[in-house]
């Protein structure tokens, strides 16, 4: 067989970085140039967040096997902490605030992916599904309660608006490495096997409660820094945002690229945030297309748009120096975005 | 994989040089569980070697995959103790269980069936590796080191079965005998010092089952560790054990050498009957 060509390891990583770093540049000029319209301006930026919940959630879903019904729920958590925060620290130079109020809320929401992780995670399949779902409400009526945090029901208004382009992408490209990098250590094989076989990876030494809950609250984290951004993006938030429904909108993306596929989730979440835009002509026929494109796609392939397939920029610059960019293969992911 | 406990051997695999005297690797004292107003197991004294293979045999229903599931934890003795190198197993998880050094395969095989090969292998090289959450996610020196080793280990696994060319090849697509291979492969890679096989020979024809009763003894020559095993194949069970204990209605009924078992009238009558009067 002829030896074929392959980058080395460091090389992958320097290529991968820089063109993210590319695309991140590129975009913020782009948008910040006035290219696009207000509209598409706001949709692009809605796109951002949806990448971070759906590779979040992939990452229990897809990945653990498990089907929580609960993420917008950990995304309030992060949108009310983040925007808090931002309102208290605006004084402070705006990228150390804008830092803080992210960490602050990806820690606060992973916090409350712990606390429901632990008696969550003894169930499985619908029992868990009813549970965070009960989890995801009880967020949302607390949030109507504290009226005097979080704004009750007329909402939490004036919320430093600091979710530019550059700072939504540059977290969804760093949530996408995380669980990337992750997933492709032995803290990730772990996390396959238990979707593959419960009772073989306890017999393997896997810790099973340890990593549930490891993956639940990373899923979490990062489900709350989308939250903030999501808080920055709006200016204002209200509990009605965060209901049942968000939750499975962040499903549905999961579902339709294909569970385990980060590649399918970032793919997804673009196409139906953008659908809308896109349909905008139709007006009244929008959702009908949306809802018939969903059942389409099930139908056809059911395993999502992208199965599980695995994504990887390099591979694909590699089978183009080989000469065989058109032909099948799997490839292992090397790295993502 | 702590290097200075590996010694290396022809055979292209490693050594633990585990201490070879006599002294049991695993001790049950008066084991037993319930379900319920059941009683599945009672009674249950067994003394394993420290390199010895034995078997457990019994009619259907008598408790022996249930045996295996008491002493991995999965679950919870009623009453009796389980010694292993003469630590009580007592609370513990049962993947604490598989960290102590008792490793298992399924009766019916359970792989991680879209996983490849080499990630079923690396998922019981699980605990040889020890860089964490940060050093995964940086891509530190310690998870390159990590990575390394558990690889070449993984793949020198591998190579006791000459498994090493399918390792990109999804597990769940092998032939059933590789499965059954490659359940064992993981098993070994969790560096036990009792393995657990739970009917390996199931499904296999009479060469295969040969085959099998070669690659057991060779386990147990390459890794010194003790092997019990549940089988139905007389062959087998004749065959390769030291010693063998059978089990009827969750009691053991005889324990012995394979010659004393085969002439035992309470063992021909748990498998035949009684002879009428």
């Amino acid at each position: 067989m002829k030896k074929s060509f392959r980058f080395s390891v460091p090389t992958r990583y320097i290529i991968n970085f820089g063109l993210t770093a590319l695309f991140i540049i590129c975009g913020t000029l782009i948008v910040n140039g006035g290219a696009f319209k207000r509209a598409t301006n706001a949709i692009i930026l809605q796109i951002g967040i949806y990448i971070i919940l759906t590779v979040s959630l992939n990452m229990v879903t897809g990945y653990l096997g498990q089907l929580p019904l609960g993420h917008a729920g950990f995304m309030a958590v992060g949108a009310y902490t983040g925007a808090i925060l931002w309102k208290a620290t605006a004084a402070m130079p705006c990228w150390v605030s804008i830092l803080l109020g992210l960490i602050a809320a990806g820690l606060m929401a992973a916090v409350f992916g712990v606390l429901i992780g632990i008696p969550a995670l003894r169930l499985k399949g619908d029992y868990l599904a009813i549970i965070t779902l009960g989890f995801g409400e009880i967020i949302r009526i607390c949030i109507i309660n504290l009226a005097g945090i979080t704004g009750g029901t007329p909402g939490l208004l004036n919320i430093p608006k600091y979710s530019s382009f550059f700072v939504v992408f540059t977290a969804a490209a760093i949530t996408c490495y995380v669980i990337h990098t992750i997933m492709h250590s032995r803290h990730g094989r772990a996390i396959l096997a238990i979707r593959e076989n419960e009772i073989a990876a306890d017999a393997c030494g896997i810790n099973l409660t340890y990593y549930k809950v490891f993956t639940f609250a990373v899923s979490a984290f990062f489900a709350g820094v989308a939250g903030a951004l999501f808080a920055g993006f709006q200016g204002s938030l209200f509990p009605k945002s965060f209901d049942f429904m968000a939750s499975i909108n962040i499903l549905v993306m999961v579902v339709l690229g294909g569970m385990g596929s980060m590649l399918g989730s970032v793919v997804a979440a673009t196409v139906l945030t953008a659908l809308p835009l896109v349909l905008q002509g139709l007006s009244e026929y929008r959702m009908v297309i949306y809802s018939l494109l969903l059942i389409i796609v099930m139908i056809f392939k059911p395993s999502g748009l992208m199965g599980k397939y695995d994504f990887s920029l390099t591979g694909i610059i590699e089978d183009a120096i080989n000469g065989r960019l058109f032909r099948k293969k799997r490839k292992e992911g090397a790295e993502n975005e | 994989m702590n290097e200075n406990e590996l010694t290396f051997v022809p055979s292209n695999a490693r050594i633990p040089k585990r201490d070879l005297d006599k002294t049991p690797v695993l001790e049950t004292h008066h084991l037993g569980i319930d379900f319920g107003g059941l009683t599945a197991v009672d009674e249950f004294n067994v003394t394993i070697g420290r390199t010895e293979i034995s078997g457990l045999i019994g009619p259907n229903g008598a408790g022996k995959t249930t045996v295996f599931n008491l002493l991995t934890n999965v679950y919870t003795p009623t009453r009796g103790t389980i010694l292993l190198d003469g630590r009580d197993t007592r609370g513990k998880k049962t993947s604490q269980v598989c960290q102590m050094g008792i490793a298992r395969t399924f009766q019916n095989i359970r792989l991680f069936k879209e996983m490849t090969v080499l990630d079923n292998v690396l998922v019981g090289l699980h605990h040889e590796m020890d860089y964490g959450v940060t050093g995964s996610v940086l891509r530190l020196p310690g998870f390159w080191r990590g990575e390394h080793i558990a690889r070449e280990r993984a793949i020198e696994l591998l190579s006791i079965f000459d498994m090493q060319d399918l390792a990109e090849a999804i597990a769940g697509s092998l032939p059933y005998g590789a499965q059954r291979r490659l359940e064992i492969i993981r098993a070994l890679a969790t560096n036990p010092c009792l393995l657990l096989l739970d009917e390996p020979a199931a499904g296999m024809n009479p060469s295969e089952t040969a085959e099998l009763m070669e690659n057991i003894r060779k386990i147990r020559d390459m890794f010194q560790i003790a092997i019990l095993l549940i089988e139905h194949d007389m062959n087998l069970v004749m065959g390769i054990c030291e010693g063998i204990a059978v089990l009827n209605y969750g009691r053991i009924i005889a324990k012995g050498t394979p010659a004393e078992i085969k002439s035992n009238p309470e063992v021909i009558e748990a498998y035949l009957g009684k002879k009428r009067a």
